[in-house]
C-alpha cells in the first residue's frame, strides 16, 4: 500500500461533513500556519515539499507563489482551478464531492500564504451539484470561524466563494479562467504580465489546482521535508490519478509518484488489468493532450527501463518515445480499439473548444478534424497522413495559449506511433471499427 | 446616470415580456453579486445566467438576457457575447430534459456511440432535435468529467453514469412521469450509478 495524503478518509462515513472531517485531523493546517508561521514559512515548506502544480503542467508551487507581485494596497488573490476539463481527468471531482474540507482548508492555509483576503473557487459549470457540495462545507467552515474574519482569534481573516463556469474546456487556462471569473467570454490572455502581477481585475493572483491546494494541507502539518521523502526525484508526494477505459477498475486512484506503471495498470490494488482478458494496446497517459504511447513503451522506456509513474520518467524520451504526467487523466485501451476513431474524438473536441482567437488553432483544430473524418468515412488517401502530420506541424508555438500544442501533440503521436493503422484504412477505402462492438451490452451484463 | 437609463430602457423592455425573478431567485442572484468587489459586479454574470436559465424556460430569449443586463448593470451585447460562448447556455427553446450524452474517448471506448443511437431510435430524434411534445432534446457533449463512469449523460444537475440500455429506459420512463424541466441548478441532485 503506498501512501495516501489526499484521499485517505475518503470511505469514512460522515467525512463530507465539519464534523467528522475535523475528527480525522481536519484543519490542523490552518491551526499550525496562523498560530506558529510567517506566510512566508508556510511558502518556504511549500517549496521544501517540491509540490508540483497538479493542474497538467507541473510547475513548482512554492516558486510560483514567490513570483506573486506584493504591491502595498493592492489586493492579492488566490484562484482555484476547479474547471477540470481535460478529457479523462476526473479526480478533482472525486476530491470536492468526498471530501470537500480538504479543499477549503487547503484555500485558507494557502490563502494566509499569499496573504489573500478573497479566494474563488472556479468550477465547471457541469460540476454544479458539487459546486452545491462545496457551498455547504464554505457555510459550515464560516459557522465554525474556519473563515470570516479574525481566524482563530488573528488578525487574518479570509473569504471564499465558489463560482460556477458555464461549459468551456478552454476556461481551465488559467488567463481564459480569469476571464471568464471577470464575466467574460474565456479567451486567454497574451503573456506577460502572468496572472501573479496582473490577474483578476489587474490584481496579483495565484492560480492553482484543486489537489495542488489540498496537497498543501498536509505539507504544512507535517512538513515539507516529510512530503519530499515521499517520490522519488523531482517528483514528490503523492498524485491523483483518475483510470479510465478498459480496464476491470476504472476509477481514482492516489498514488505516491514513482509507482511503476505497470503495477498501476495490472495490480489489484489499482487498475486491476485489462477487461475480458484482453490485451493491452495503447496508454493515454496524463490526459488527452498528452502523447499516446503504445503498450511496449507506456510499460518500458525506450532504454528499457521499467516506466514509472511520475513527471520525469513518464517523460523520458521526449515526444519521440516517451510522454507526459499532465493532469493524471490515464485512459487504457485494448487490443481492439481504434487509435484513429479514438483520435478522432480528441481532434473534435480541441476543435469544438478552441477559443478561435489564434488563426493556427481556430483553422488548425478545424482542419485536423476533418481529415480524421476522413478515415472515418473511409475516404482518406496515403496521402493524407502527411497532410495531417503538416498540419499538426503548422501550430506548435504559434499560438497564445498551449491549447492549440494540446490539440497538436495527440495527432503527432498518434501518427508517431500507429502510422500503418491510418495507411491500413487508406488503402483500404474502409473503415472497420472493430473496437465498438457491442460493448455496452457487455456493459448490461 | 448613462448605464441607468440602460438599466431602466431594458428594464421596460423585460417587464413588457413579463420577466421578473422569482423572490427566491433574487435573493439568491443578490448573494451572487456580493460576492464580487462593488466595481466588479459583471462578474456575477455567469452564474446569474444559470439562475436566468433555470427561470424563464431552460433556454436564454433576447427578453431574458436584456433582464439580465439590468440586473448587472451591463449592456445586453455584453451578456449576448458571454451567452454565446459557453455550452450550457441554450440560446434556442430547448426540451425539457435535455440529454447531454459524452462522446469523447473514455465515454466512446465504453459505448457513448450506441447510447446516442439507442436514446435517437427510442424517442425518434436526431442529434439536437426536441420530441413533439417538448419533453426531451438530445444533445451530445464532449468529457463531463466521469470517464471512469463511462459511459454517461448528463441531464440537468443529475450525472447517469455506467449506462446501460435499461438504465435509458428507466430513465425516460421517469422523466416522462415527472414531467419537469430539469436545470443545471437543481438542488435534488441525486447520484444514480
Ligand atoms: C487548454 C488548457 C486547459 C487547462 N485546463 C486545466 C484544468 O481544467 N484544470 C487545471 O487545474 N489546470 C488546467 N490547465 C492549466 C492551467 O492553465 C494552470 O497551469 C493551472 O491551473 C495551474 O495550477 P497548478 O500549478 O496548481 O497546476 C489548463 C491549461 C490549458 C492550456
Ligand atoms: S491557442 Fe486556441 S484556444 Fe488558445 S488562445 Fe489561441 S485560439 Fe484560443
Ligand atoms: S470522456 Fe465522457 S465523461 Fe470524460
Amino acid at each position: 500500500m503506498g501512501k495516501k495524503l489526499l484521499i485517505h478518509n475518503d470511505k469514512v462515513p460522515g467525512i463530507q461533513g465539519l464534523a467528522v472531517y475535523r475528527q480525522h485531523g481536519g484543519y490542523a493546517s490552518v491551526e499550525k500556519a496562523l498560530k506558529t508561521m510567517t506566510p512566508d514559512q508556510v511558502t518556504d515548506e511549500v517549496k521544501k515539499s517540491g509540490l508540483r502544480g497538479r493542474g497538467g503542467a507541473g510547475f513548482p508551487t512554492g516558486l510560483k507563489w514567490s513570483f506573486l507581485a506584493k504591491p502595498e494596497g493592492v489586493a492579492r488573490y488566490l484562484v482555484c482551478n476547479a474547471d477540470e476539463s481535460e478529457p479523462g481527468t476526473f479526480k478533482d471531482r472525486y476530491l470536492m464531492e468526498h471530501i470537500p474540507h480538504a479543499l477549503i482548508e487547503g484555500m485558507i492555509t494557502s490563502s494566509y500564504a499569499l496573504g489573500a483576503k478573497v479566494s474563488y473557487i472556479y468550477i465547471r459549470g457541469e460540476y454544479f451539484y458539487v459546486a452545491r457540495i462545496l457551498e455547504v462545507a464554505i457555510k459550515e467552515a464560516y459557522e465554525a470561524g474556519w473563515l470570516g474574519k479574525n481566524i482563530l482569534g488573528t488578525d487574518f481573516s479570509n473569504d471564499c466563494y465558489v463560482h460556477v463556469g458555464a461549459g468551456a474546456y478552454i476556461c481551465g487556462e488559467e488567463t481564459a479562467l480569469l476571464e471568464s471569473l471577470e464575466g467574460k467570454r474565456g479567451n486567454p490572455r497574451i503573456k506577460p504580465p502572468f496572472p501573479a502581477v496582473a490577474g483578476l481585475w489587474g490584481c496579483p493572483t495565484v492560480v492553482n489546482n484543486v489537489e495542488t491546494i489540498a496537497a498543501v494541507c498536509p505539507i504544512v502539518v507535517n512538513g515539507g521535508e516529510e512530503y519530499a521523502k515521499i517520490g522519488i526525484g523531482k517528483s514528490t508526494g503523492t498524485k491523483l490519478i483518475s483510470a479510465s477505459g478498459h480496464i476491470n477498475k476504472p476509477g481514482v486512484y492516489e498514488i505516491e509518484l514513482g509507482l511503476p506503471v505497470e503495477e498501476f495498470i495490472y495490480s489489484e490494488e489499482y487498475c486491476g488489468g485489462i477487461r475480458n482478458g484482453k490485451k493491452l494496446k495503447a496508454v493515454v497517459a496524463g490526459g488527452s493532450s498528452v502523447p499516446i504511447l503504445p503498450a511496449e513503451l507506456i510499460l518500458k522506456t525506450a532504454k528499457g527501463e521499467p516506466r514509472l509513474m511520475s513527471y520525469e520518467s513518464l517523460g523520458d524520451g521526449g515526444f519521440i518515445s516517451g510522454t507526459m504526467l499532465g493532469s493524471g487523466g490515464f485512459i487504457v485501451m485494448d487490443e481492439d480499439t481504434s487509435i484513429v476513431k479514438n483520435l478522432f474524438t480528441f481532434a473534435r473536441f480541441y476543435h469544438h473548444e478552441s477559443c478561435g482567437q489564434c488563426s493556427p488553432c481556430r483553422e488548425g483544430t478545424g482542419w485536423m478534424e476533418k481529415v480524421i473524418k476522413k478515415f472515418i468515412n473511409g475516404t482518406a488517401n496515403e496521402s493524407d497522413v502527411d497532410l495531417l502530420w503538416d498540419i499538426q506541424s503548422k501550430i506548435e508555438g504559434k499560438t497564445i495559449c498551449p491549447l492549440g500544442e494540446a490539440a497538436a501533440w495527440p495527432v503527432a503521436a498518434a501518427i508517431r506511433h500507429f502510422k500503418q493503422e491510418f495507411l491500413d484504412i487508406a488503402r483500404a477505402k474502409k473503415f472497420v471499427d472493430v473496437s465498438h462492438y457491442n460493448r455496452l451490452n457487455k456493459v448490461a451484463v | 446616470m448613462g448605464s441607468e437609463v440602460q438599466g431602466t430602457q431594458t428594464f421596460d423592455k423585460a417587464k413588457r415580456a413579463g420577466l421578473k425573478f422569482s423572490e427566491e431567485a433574487m435573493t439568491t442572484v443578490q448573494t451572487i453579486i456580493s460576492h464580487y468587489p462593488d466595481d466588479k459586479r459583471k462578474s456575477a454574470l455567469i452564474p446569474v445566467l444559470h439562475i436566468a436559465q433555470a427561470e424563464f424556460g431552460g433556454w436564454l430569449s433576447a427578453e431574458t438576457m436584456d433582464y439580465v443586463a439590468s440586473i448587472i448593470k451591463i449592456q445586453p451585447i455584453e451578456v449576448f457575447e458571454v451567452a454565446s460562448f459557453y455550452s450550457m447556455f441554450h440560446l434556442h427553446p430547448v426540451g425539457k430534459c435535455v440529454f447531454e450524452v459524452c462522446q469523447t474517448s473514455s465515454c466512446w471506448l465504453m459505448g457513448g456511440e450506441d447510447i446516442v443511437k439507442y436514446i435517437g431510435k427510442k424517442l425518434n430524434l436526431k442529434v439536437g432535435e426536441t420530441t413533439a411534445d417538448g419533453l426531451f432534446t438530445l444533445k451530445v457533449a464532449e468529457c463531463l468529467g466521469s470517464c471512469g463512469t463511462a459511459p454517461m449523460l448528463q441531464c440537468g444537475a443529475s450525472y447517469h453514469e455506467k449506462l446501460t440500455y435499461e438504465k435509458i429506459d428507466k430513465l425516460i420512463e421517469s422523466y416522462r412521469a415527472e414531467g419537469k424541466q430539469k436545470n443545471y441548478t437543481d438542488l435534488d441532485y441525486k447520484n444514480t450509478l
